[in-house]
């Protein structure tokens, strides 16, 4: 099985473990992810006002060219997710808008890519039962914190998952062998793009969903968003400057995770580049 | 604080730009406070979202303008999510935005931006942050 794969401007330079770690792990798991020939930045954030049409010409543009290649496009960074799957959806929906576009981009595209993000793909069309069968290294005892925010499950009708009460990131890990860890902040935003020009806001919004994560007794905190994981690390840094935090936690993309639990070698994961490393915490546990 | 109320601001142009370009009806809004009391940022900001949305149903422009709610505003649409009225909260504020980034006029200037921040974020943040803060 073959899936068209948009990687997105962030997993080819910051995130580049969160990419290569899902190109190997869905080799292992029998399928390959297959990189679009031609694709472009999806613009980092959906557009929210409708009157905002120029916003919707980069994400259309991915779309159309991945419908060139197949009919299911699949991405792992949750905001470029978020982004084509409601641009999917607007084009979809209002024919108006539609031929605005189409007529921008010189293109015919009609909306009927089916856009999913990569836990997906595992949900669906592998089965986490046979994830869980291909695990060769379990990752038995490891507290994990399932961390959403806001991209995966809003708004509601583009969401993988139950919007206030998901479970599929959960599920995930248990077929790798981890105790999910249900948190009170989840599902809460990081602060995003305030990491810019507010990093009080930042800090304590990634500071209350670390606290909270601890709190439960999560070890380490999964994300499937570099801009998620970058704040989740990077508040931790000054919680510890500042006395509030005793101890830092890992915070790792949910395909290293994968990858490691399907026996991928630990120096191509990108372990290496996370400012708080799992490995002592694989060795205390034994994994 | 005194305010002026009349036909003059309560129909103001400026109130069916915002409505024009952020797509939402402030009638429908009531005012339960559900995205005010959602809302991750609602403490950093001089009026929560609820209260924005009051102050334009009353044509309060020159409050609403400079209320610093439309840059603090993250866009996690969780005021969307728990409004029983379906009002988005954060297409009001970023129709706000829009108001004065489409006129040419930053919020950030670039210049000013960390060199730390630049060197090690990741792209995705530069890209947002541009998008929403920067004309």
């Amino acid at each position: 099985m073959k899936i068209s794969y948009y990687p997105g401007c962030t997993l080819n330079t910051y995130a580049k473990g969160f990419d290569t770690s899902a190109r190997e792990s869905s080799v292992l798991l029998g399928f390959e992810l297959k990189e679009l020939d031609k694709w472009n930045c999806c613009g980092a954030t959906f557009p929210l006002t409708p009157d905002n049409i120029m916003g919707l010409l980069g994400p259309t543009s991915v779309l159309n060219n991945a419908r060139q290649e197949g009919d299911t496009l699949t991405t792992l960074c949750s905001v470029c997710y978020n982004v084509l799957k409601r641009t999917n959806k607007v084009i979809n929906d209002n024919t108006e808008t539609r031929n605005i576009i189409n007529d921008h981009i010189d293109s015919d595209y009609s909306g009927d890519l089916n856009v999913i993000h990569y836990l997906e793909v595992l949900k669906d069309k592998i089965g986490f039962d046979k994830v869980a069968a291909a695990v060769k290294r379990p990752l038995k005892g490891i507290k994990a914190g399932a961390y959403y925010g806001c991209a995966l499950l809003r708004p509601a009708d583009v969401g993988i998952d139950n919007a206030e009460s998901p479970a599929i990131f959960e599920d995930f890990l248990k077929a790798l062998g981890c105790t999910p860890v249900d948190f009170p902040n989840k599902i809460e935003c990081c602060g995003a793009h305030l990491a810019m020009n507010n990093e009080g806001i930042v800090t304590k919004l990634s500071g209350n969903i670390i606290s909270s994560a601890k709190d439960r007794g999560a070890e380490i905190i999964v994300s499937a968003c570099p801009l998620c994981q970058y704040n989740l690390e990077g508040s931790q840094q000054k919680m510890a400057e500042d006395g509030s935090l005793n101890r830092e936690i890992p915070v790792l993309y949910f395909t290293q995770l994968l990858g490691l639990a399907l026996g991928q070698d630990e120096n191509t994961l990108g372990l290496e580049n996370m400012l708080c490393d799992i490995r002592p915490l694989l060795k205390e546990k034994g994994v | 604080m005194m305010i002026r109320i009349g036909k003059e601001n309560l129909q103001s142009e400026f109130v069916k730009l915002v409505e024009r370009i952020s797509g939402e009806k402030l009638a429908n809004c009531y005012q339960c406070g559900n995205c005010t009391g959602g809302c991750p940022v609602s403490y950093a900001m001089d009026y929560g979202p609820q209260e924005i949305i009051r102050l334009l149903q009353l044509g309060q422009e020159e409050t609403v303008k400079n209320a610093n709610s439309m840059w603090i505003c993250v866009g996690c649409l969780q005021c969307y999510q728990r409004c029983p009225k379906s009002v988005s909260a954060a297409n009001i504020l970023e129709a706000l935005r829009l108001l004065t980034l489409r006129k040419g006029e930053d919020h950030d200037n670039i210049k000013d931006l960390p060199f730390q921040f630049l060197k090690e974020a990741p792209q995705q943040a530069i890209i947002c942050g541009f998008r929403k803060l920067v004309a």
